[in-house]
């Protein structure tokens, strides 16, 4: 070592700036690609009885090839009907189920082998479960993450003091858990999940069963935690209002793959989705007519149009109010599982289509055909011989 | 250390969650010494037709009583533990929540085992003893040493019961349903740890093999060191053997259902 001093000091500087240049390139990588998923899919064995001692194996795709990343600081929202596959990716992205195949990274991290070192990095809440200690306290719980993430006792402090202030625990702290309301529950367990410090936040569904004002708390709080702390939020939801109020970004996920990914006007778009005006006329009347809406349902007096989501509803309405006799009236906006019944079921038209121009083999056309399938199953308030004449 | 501190947190937790149902611990009381009364007054009886049955003579058999007595919540040998919470959580899914933290599932439900059976020591053991000692003539021990080492075998006790029915309660990650499991789990335990009769007294092979059985270590273990029928050290190290197979039975069954754990619900 020594006597090599000057050989290796050119040496160490020069490759002291590739790992520098390499670690910076890294971590700028890191920041865009904080969650990284590349074509990871999640089967599942179902073994289903089809007789006496009798069964079949089945295949159940919940997450079927999907690749997205998420830059650090991101807000993104992660819909689609039940089923879909969210809480299957979600429970990959913390580690407890480890995918069938794919590559799927966490802040460089692989979560499946390593869970428990994620796990510092991480907060998640779902919102049908609960961290916390059904008979104690909620300060004990409180405590346990303290002891349980190792959480210097100061920043513990004003963690905790911070989310107690902004979640309003402040007379809760003493109360049993099985004592708290759902909303109070909730924002407990989301209190729970920050003391850490995680970079990004998992909520699946943090919202469900809540009323107005909780639901509007929890998602100011999750706006002024990401402007503040610029953590990473991925949520889970079937409300589209909280994807409206928190998220820039939203993924729609339906049986396992991802069928759109952008910001939230562009959903309605693609969906080419369309809202209802229910109109009471005083007697019955043929349909209306009012272009660009059309008539979809007709019951006594009460007619039902549809018109495209990105038309305004006040000229509509103030010339039907002109030329008809109404009573009463409302408008029903489309909601997300329809308006994804919308985007499938056009997809796999659009698979059908292409297939057989392309004349192509068996093998594809099984494909499609489960795809359509997929559709149908899609959207199970569409009866069949009704398909024309949904009502979103 | 840290970890240390997050177990010793998780089983002071563990006692304090059952302290909290002070009415449940009072009923609890009332029927352990109620049939320790009832247990009490058959073993006078037995005893009474064949003197010295099973080497025991009538104070150690009526002091054994009341040690089952004191035992029978510590050792969860008849209301449900964590062990139907832990199934519970597996049925509904909510083992999701467990297995994201940064802590080690077995060691989280050891501890908080470990802090229930403190209270129940205190809250439901005492008692009960104190009852059978002030209505029956019980050989108790004089010397101290001989306390201590019958608490050191409840603590093993303790942890072989824990570590059985941890692995019982994982069952649950391929029944789904694991109430048969625990219903069959709890009569064994009743039946093998000498719950209704010590395993002193059970004939031929039979006696020989329930002795040697896991469950012997819950309550004939500490019984038997109490009224100086045993040698502590060999009955510690009986203990420790199961203990230590059973939750290195109890690890590998963990890492068999975390691995091919399908988390129930949405």
């Amino acid at each position: 070592m020594g006597l090599n001093s000057t050989g290796t000091t050119g040496s160490t500087g020069s490759t002291g700036d590739i790992s520098n240049t390499g670690y910076s390139g890294y971590s700028d990588g890191m920041d865009r690609h904080f969650i990284e998923l590349d074509r990871v899919e999640k089967v599942f064995d179902v073994r289903k009885k089809t007789g006496f001692l009798r069964r079949e194996r089945r295949e159940v795709r919940a997450v079927d090839s999907i690749s997205f990343t998420v830059a650090r600081g991101e807000m993104v929202g992660y819909i689609g009907p039940n089923g879909a596959g969210k809480s299957t990716t979600i429970k990959m992205l913390t580690g407890i189920l480890t995918p069938s195949g794919g590559r799927l990274r966490v802040a460089g991290i692989d979560p499946s082998r390593e869970r428990t070192r994620l796990a510092h990095r991480i907060g998640v809440v779902f919102g049908q479960r609960t961290t916390l200690w059904w008979d104690l306290p909620l300060i004990d719980s409180y405590r346990l993450m303290h002891r349980m993430y190792r959480i210097p006792d100061a920043r513990y402090r004003e963690n905790l003091d911070r989310c107690v202030e902004l979640l309003e625990l402040a007379d809760l702290l003493d109360v049993p858990v099985r004592q708290l309301s759902l909303g109070q529950r909730m924002r407990g367990d989301i209190a729970a999940a920050l003391l850490h410090d995680p970079e990004v936040l998992y909520l699946d569904e943090p919202t469900i069963g809540l009323d107005v004002i909780s639901k509007a708390k929890v998602r100011e709080f999750l706006r002024d935690l990401n402007a503040e702390r610029g953590t990473t939020v991925l949520l889970t939801t079937h409300d589209l209002q909280d994807i409206e109020q928190v998220c820039r970004r939203v993924m729609v996920i339906d049986h396992g793959r991802l069928v759109y990914d952008g910001p939230l006007a562009g959903l309605h778009e693609v969906g080419d989705s369309e809202r209802t005006l229910v109109v009471d006329l005083e007697r019955e009347l043929p349909p209306i007519e009012a272009a660009p809406a059309r008539v979809v349902k007709v019951e006594g007096p009460r007619q039902w149009l549809a018109f495209p989501a990105s038309e305004s509803a006040a000229p509509l309405v103030a010339r039907i109010a002109a030329e008809y006799p109404l009573v009463d009236l409302s408008v029903r906006e489309p909601d997300i599982e329809a308006v994804i019944a919308t985007m499938y079921a056009e997809q796999a038209q659009y698979a059908k289509q292409t297939e057989f121009a392309k004349q192509t083999e068996f093998a594809k056309q099984t494909e499609y055909a489960e795809q359509a399938e997929y559709a149908e199953q899609a959207d199970p308030a569409r009866r069949p011989g009704e398909a024309e004449e949904t009502v979103p | 250390m840290g970890t240390g501190r997050l177990y010793a947190a998780v089983a002071a937790g563990g006692f304090r969650r059952y302290a909290t149902y002070r009415v449940a611990t009072a009923a609890g009381v009332f029927t352990n010494t109620v049939f320790g009364f009832i247990l009490a007054y058959t073993y006078i009886a037995l005893w009474a037709e064949k003197p010295h049955l099973g080497g025991y003579d009538q104070a150690q058999a009526l002091t054994y009583v009341w040690v089952g007595q004191a035992m029978f919540a510590v050792m969860v040998l008849g209301s449900n533990g964590f062990e139907a919470e832990l199934m519970e959580r597996i049925r509904t899914g909510d083992i999701a929540v467990d297995l994201y933290r940064p802590a080690d599932l077995q060691a989280w439900w050891l501890a908080a085992d470990t802090g229930r059976a403190l209270f129940h020591l205190l809250g439901r053991g005492v008692a009960p003893m104190v009852c059978g000692a002030l209505f029956f003539e019980l050989a108790l021990p004089t010397d101290p040493l001989t306390w201590i080492a019958c608490l050191v075998a409840i603590a093993l006790g303790t942890v072989v019961s824990f570590a059985i029915r941890y692995i019982v309660a994982l069952w649950a990650f391929w029944l789904l349903d694991g109430a048969g499991a625990m219903q069959l789990t709890w009569l064994t335990g009743v039946f093998f740890s000498g719950m209704l009769l010590p395993l002193n007294v059970f004939p031929g092979a039979l006696g020989e093999i329930a002795r040697l059985l896991p469950w012997s270590a819950l309550l004939q273990a500490p019984a038997d060191v109490l009224v100086g029928e045993a040698d502590p050290l060999g009955t510690f190290a009986f203990q420790a053997t199961w203990a230590v197979v059973l939750l290195a039975a109890g690890r590998l069954v963990q890492s068999a259902a975390t691995r091919r754990v399908v988390v129930q619900g949405g």
